[in-house]
């Protein structure tokens, strides 16, 4: 690692007057960022740790029926938390990377860095959840912008995420089995008013919403709906599995999400 | 260089450190509490588990100065009073659940937290909640029988030794 | 019933309190007064000519020691290799040089092109990082049949081709092979791949350099399966330090598995920079650099053909195989695919010919050496699948197959230069077949169909050669060592022995099973022997441990030093009693007079030897202190039968193990609990082979696999609860415990059984897929099922 100075700030307010230092990058877990910085593949000058703002963790609900969680609330806190509220998204949380990743690891940062196998940006999208930043609500469908990139600004930190509730929904997630991230993993809601299908670890565009999929399920919410479907676009083809197959799981993925909640 | 302060194995510990100072290499290199290995530089084997206020981290992914004031606790405060082997680390060695040794710390410490979430879980569970843990010496055979054994359970019917 | 911690016995195991308390003592736990850290320029182009190193700017930086590149290290000897093949024609291999820190060219992804030793390792990548490289770059060669091509690149300019040789063996057998092909009734073919891996051990490997200016020692601690082993290659052949001025150090080391077996450039940089720099200097190994810098195991391209009569009797095998060996050769790499390999290709099978011909290539890559099981896997793996094979396309039953060709009489002598002592094949595949419950395989398949899951049964026996020797055999092999073993037994006055053996142990146990032996032989309580192991400055010259052959060779040699401790002890004895020695028999640590009553204690003997008042020292000298070089007749042949079922999802291509059962055969056993762990963790490594590893380099010799990230490590929950046994027991019958060694077992009898498991879930979903190349990832055996 290069060296840098580490701020650790108690409130929102003070940790956007810290991020307006030159060179300043915020962390949050740091489950990604530190083997970032490991590998000298980031230089910041000053890491803004938001682990020490209390404003930005807990699960609560809202009075108009969203559940509410701080950006810099844990997986292992979502898990536990959510669970009440909205199992669906509590089991994406307790399935994120490891125990102790889990332990560290934020919803917030992972938002922020939208990793392109990241599971927390499927729940966010597939949810139609809203990212609250420090200056702003950003809908999930504006907020994802391809791999490793958002809608942040500079400076702007994720302060809280709100969910809408659906009905059902579920998490299928095929993993890689080195990194243990999703090959591919799919989320399934099932609104009143629709169905939303948000895929992660097949696209080189990052997560993405499968709306073929989404047409399907709102008209016949069955898994024999999706059967003849074939996710489009960019596929990412690696040492772990082809373009095709990818495509292929995605299918396979969604159909499973839709038979488990069905 | 900053400051920091925590407990550790139930004593103060406190040094200077760099923004850039991990815990594992607080707790090696300035502590020199050696247990607490370091096998990779991804987050992903294990080796360097520790508990940060109770719950189970990864002290390679962490910077030293984010447990300034935590309460920590390594392998080396595991034993029992008396510096006999506590219940997991007994069941380790009673079902040979380690060789090179390099893994065994964060193992232990895996399920130390893992038994005081769920003080009986299933073969599966064990498997599971070691997903952030590898070992290249035991096959996970010897590793999760014991862990099941610390947990009271009857481990007889696994294949024997 | 075993007496309590002799041999037999499951003793838990001593050395396991230090680990599980977090007092291990491994090397990078060592911190020298004074020391400096190392940090390695690595190349990131895989092929290129090095026409400068600019370290002037790097100089002046913050803590920086002193910069070191290829020219500092001119002087110096080359990197040596342990092992010359003879190729087909009688010529010696091609065996480029392999400079400490590049010379002219670098030829692999992660070879060190200069080394910058600084006050912190922060400060030392610092500066590491504002070194200038100029680096013409150079195509990559990577592909080991374009390799050998005319006119391909080449990976070394002064060595005439890439081939580094063709072997051919048995040269002599070969028109005879090839006739009986021609007479075959059934010829089966199998091309195949052996996947690259990476050993692993979850320690990275470390080295720290010590110089001490007032005596002129030198001191190297380092994560050694064999410090002797480095000391001499190191000391002799790199740096010209004569064996009294090193002392190579190898303390607790976090597993081995082959990998660090091997002499490296960074034990020789260390040792050399802590005098140059006239302080200690430590290198500390990350993981990423450990995937390309650590010697790669297997990477094999093989064709393999088995002729049958109409009976189905084997006639003939004939076997065409690419190895590669990276861009240089690591110690002990020529001997792998030869004589490591070759030599296993009858298997547990009565084959009356065999030609076996291996094609050694330099490419582009990290250079490949022994990996847990080093060419017995591959042999195996292309033998079992092989046979697999064959016995589908004949519509015979695979298990009725290979019982219809085992070697049933004992001693066999193989087509393949070796003689097999004992074994029995027939009663570890019986095992099998019980444990494996093969009789309730159609319901478990049913119940996994009912689950829309495929599920296959695949077997495999294997054979293995551990304990490789005898010296004067493998010196004309090409050999450039002994492979003996030593042990000195020390009695100490008050009757506690100490063996300071060459033998190294890495996660083996040795501290609780070698004074097992000791304890069973004297009479003695196990916990009055202390093993001593991994300092040159301790031990006797010793070879180390690899191959599997610690207790059968230095187990051994502890055997004998301790029958010369207890043959001196008897005369003491003797005295003592005032009797003659030969009616002196030793029992349970005592000694007494045959029919009579009259007896002294171990400690009374001991006693006598250090304080000689009443002592027959006209006859033999004070003390009680032997030791034994003991250097094997023969190979020893652990074998085997394993089975593996999986389920197999066909709609994702994901293969579980639902089912492991290995039945070995390992001779006599000294502690089970012991040996059943070795074969759970060669069984994990055989699965991860089978299923999730692969090191893959792109087309530009770019490591694709380079982290954990990417290359997939088995975790606990990919393997299931293992079934082992080692019952049938047909003990070696040219060493004193008739011991044959279990640690690769595991990992080389694994991989064919998984994959013929899969092949076979496949063919019960009707797709029949003739062969599948490891690792069976989804996406492999998704591709397969949509063929």
């Amino acid at each position: 690692m290069y060296n840098f100075d580490v701020e650790r700030p108690t409130s929102i307010a003070d940790a956007v007057q810290a991020m307006s230092k030159e060179e300043a990058q915020p962390i949050s877990g740091g489950q990604t960022l530190i083997p970032t910085l490991k590998a000298r593949l980031a230089a910041p000058s000053v890491l803004v740790s938001l682990t020490g703002i209390e404003e930005m963790k807990g699960v609560c609900m809202s009075d108009d029926g969203r559940l509410c969680i701080g950006g810099g609330t844990t997986h292992s806190a979502v898990a536990a938390e959510a669970a009440a509220h909205y199992p669906g998204l509590a089991s994406v949380a307790a399935r994120i990377g490891d125990p102790a990743v889990r332990n560290r690891g934020t919803i917030g940062g992972s938002l922020a860095n939208n990793d392109p196998s990241a599971c927390y940006p499927a729940a966010a999208l597939g949810s139609g959840a809203t990212i609250v930043t420090n200056s702003r609500e950003i809908a999930a469908d504006d907020y994802f912008l391809g791999m490793f990139t958002t809608a942040l600004e500079e400076g702007e930190i994720v302060t809280e995420v709100k969910f809408p509730i659906p009905q059902a929904s579920h998490y299928e997630k095929f993993i890689q089995p080195a990194s243990r991230f999703p090959l591919v993993a799919v989320f399934v809601a099932k609104f009143s008013d629709g169905v939303r299908v948000a895929v992660t670890g097949a696209s080189n565009d990052g997560v993405f919403r499968w709306t073929e999929a989404e047409e399907a399920l709102s008209a016949n919410f069955s898994a024999d709906a999706v059967a003849g479907l074939k996710a489009e676009g960019d596929m990412i083809s690696d040492l772990h599995g082809t373009a095709e197959y990818r495509a292929h799981l995605v299918g396979v993925m969604t159909k499973r999400a839709v038979a488990a909640i069905a | 260089m900053t400051q920091v302060k925590m407990t550790v194995n139930g004593k103060t510990a406190s040094g200077d450190v760099e923004g850039r100072t991990l815990l594992a290499q607080f707790l090696r290199d300035d502590q020199g509490l050696t247990g607490t290995h370091v096998g990779c530089d991804t987050s992903q084997c294990g080796a360097c588990v520790v508990h940060v206020n109770g719950q189970a981290v990864k002290a390679c992914t962490m910077l030293a100065i984010e447990a300034d004031g935590a309460t920590v606790d390594t392998i080396e405060g595991q034993a029992n009073a008396d510096g006999s082997l506590n219940v997991i680390q007994q069941a380790f060695q009673d079902h040979h659940g380690l060789q090179c040794g390099f893994c065994t710390p964060g193992m232990v410490m895996s399920a130390a937290a893992l038994l005081k979430d769920n003080p009986k879980p299933t073969e599966a569970e064990v498997r599971h909640y070691l997903d952030g843990n590898i070992c290249r010496c035991t096959g996970y055979h010897n590793i999760v029988k014991a862990i099941m054994a610390a947990s009271g359970q009857d481990v007889s019917a696994i294949a024997a030794e | 019933m075993p007496k309590d911690g002799g041999i037999g016995a499951s003793t838990k195991r001593r050395e396991d309190v230090r680990f599980l308390t977090g007092n291990g003592r491994y090397t990078d736990d060592i911190n020298l007064r004074g020391q400096a850290y190392v940090f390695f320029l690595r190349s990131d182009v895989a092929h290129g000519k090095l026409t400068n190193v600019d370290t002037s700017a790097a100089e002046g930086m913050d803590g920086v020691v002193k910069i070191f590149t290829g020219k500092d290290f001119e002087g110096v000897g080359s990197i040596p290799c342990g092992w010359q093949v003879t190729d087909k024609h009688g010529q010696p291999m091609q065996e480029p040089g392999h400079p400490v820190l590049a010379q002219g060219k670098v030829r692999h992804v992660g070879e060190p092109i200069a080394a910058v030793v600084a006050e912190t390792l922060g400060q030392a990548r610092d500066a590491a990082e504002a070194i200038v490289l100029d680096i013409e770059e150079l195509p990559a060669v990577i592909n080991m049949k374009d390799a050998v091509k005319d006119g391909a690149t080449k990976v070394h300019d002064d060595l005439t081709s890439n081939l580094c040789y063709d072997w051919g063996f048995v040269e002599e057998n070969k028109d005879a092979v090839n006739k009986a092909f021609e007479e075959a009734a059934h010829v089966t073919t199998l091309e195949l791949v052996n996947n690259r891996l990476v050993a692993n051990p979850m320690e990275p490997r470390v080295a720290v350099g010590d110089y001490n200016r007032s005596d002129g020692e030198h001191t190297l601690y380092t994560t050694s399966q064999n410090p002797h082993v480095i000391r001499l290659l190191m000391g002799a052949f790199v740096l010209g330090i004569p064996e009294h001025k090193l002392r190579v150090v190898a303390p607790d080391v976090g597993g081995g598995f082959g990998t660090k077996i091997f002499h490296y450039q960074e034990e020789a940089f260390c040792t050399f920079a802590a005098k140059a720099c006239n302080r200690p200097v430590k290198w500390t190994s990350s993981r990423s650099e450990a995937f390309m810098s650590d010697a790669h195991g297997r990477d094999h391209v093989t064709k393999i053909e088995l002729a049958l009569d109409a009976e189905n009797n084997f006639k003939a095998i004939r076997t065409d195989t690419y190895a590669n060996m990276g861009a240089y050769l690591s110690t002990f790499a020529p001997s792998v695919p030869t004589w490591l390999h070759g030599i296993l290709m009858a298997g547990n099978y009565k084959t009356p010919l065999i030609y076996v011909n291996v094609k050694a290539v330099f490419t582009n890559t990290v250079p490949v050496d022994a990996y847990r099981g080093a060419g017995r896997p591959e042999a195996t793996y292309q033998l079992e699948r092989l046979v697999d094979k064959a016995a589908h396309e004949l519509g015979v039953d695979p298990i009725k197959l290979r019982r219809q060709n085992f070697i049933t009489e004992f001693p066999y002598a193989t087509p393949v230069a070796v003689e097999y002592d004992t074994g029995d094949y027939v009663a570890t595949m019986d095992k099998l077949e019980e444990m494996s419950d093969l009789a309730g395989f159609a319901a478990r398949r049913k119940e996994s169909e009912a689950k829309g899951k495929l599920r296959g049964f695949g077997v495999n026996c294997y054979i293995e050669a551990c304990g490789i020797a005898p010296s004067n055999l493998v010196g004309q092999l090409g050999a450039r060592a002994g492979l003996y073993e030593s042990a000195t037994v020390r009695v100490n006055a008050t009757g506690g022995l100490v063996v300071m053996t060459g033998s190294h142990s890495h996660g083996q146990g040795h501290e609780t099973a070698f004074p097992q032996v000791i304890a069973e032989m004297i009479g003695i309580d196990a916990s009055m022997v202390e093993i001593v192991h991994g300092d040159t400055a301790r031990t006797p010259m010793g070879m180390g441990t690899y191959g599997s052959r610690s207790i059968a060779v230095g187990g051994s040699a502890m055997v004998r030093a301790t029958e010369k401790i207890i043959a001196k002890a008897k005369k003491i004895a003797s005295h003592l009693l005032e009797a003659s020695e030969s009616d002196i028999e030793l029992k349970d640590g005592a000694f007494s007079v045959a029919g009579t009553d009259k007896s002294v204690a171990w400690g009374d003997v001991t006693l006598a030897a250090y304080v000689p008042h009443n002592y027959p020292l006209e006859d033999i000298e004070p003390g009680l202190e032997e030791t034994a070089f003991y250097d094997p007749s023969n190979f020893t042949y652990p074998s085997g039968a394993y089975a593996c079922e999986v389920e197999l999802d066909p709609e994702t291509g994901q293969v579980t193990i639902e089912r492991f059962s290995a039945a070995d055969d390992f001779g006599n056993i000294i502690n089970p609990m012991i040996v059943s762990g070795q074969v759970h963790g060669g069984l994990a490594q055989g699965i991860g082979q089978a299923l999730m590893e692969n090191c893959t380099y792109d087309s530009d010799g770019q490591l694709l696999s380079a982290s954990y990230m990417d290359y997939a490590m088995p975790r606990a929950s990919d393997v299931p609860f293992y079934d082992v046994d080692h019952s049938c027991q047909t003990p070696c019958t040219h060493n004193p415990l008739g011991v044959k060694g279990c640690g690769e077992a595991g990992a080389i009898g694994s991989p064919p059984a998984v994959v013929n498991a899969v092949l076979d879930a496949m063919r019960s979903g009707g797709k029949d897929v003739a062969h599948i190349d490891m690792p069976v990832t989804p996406s492999r055996v998704w591709a397969a099922m949509q063929g």
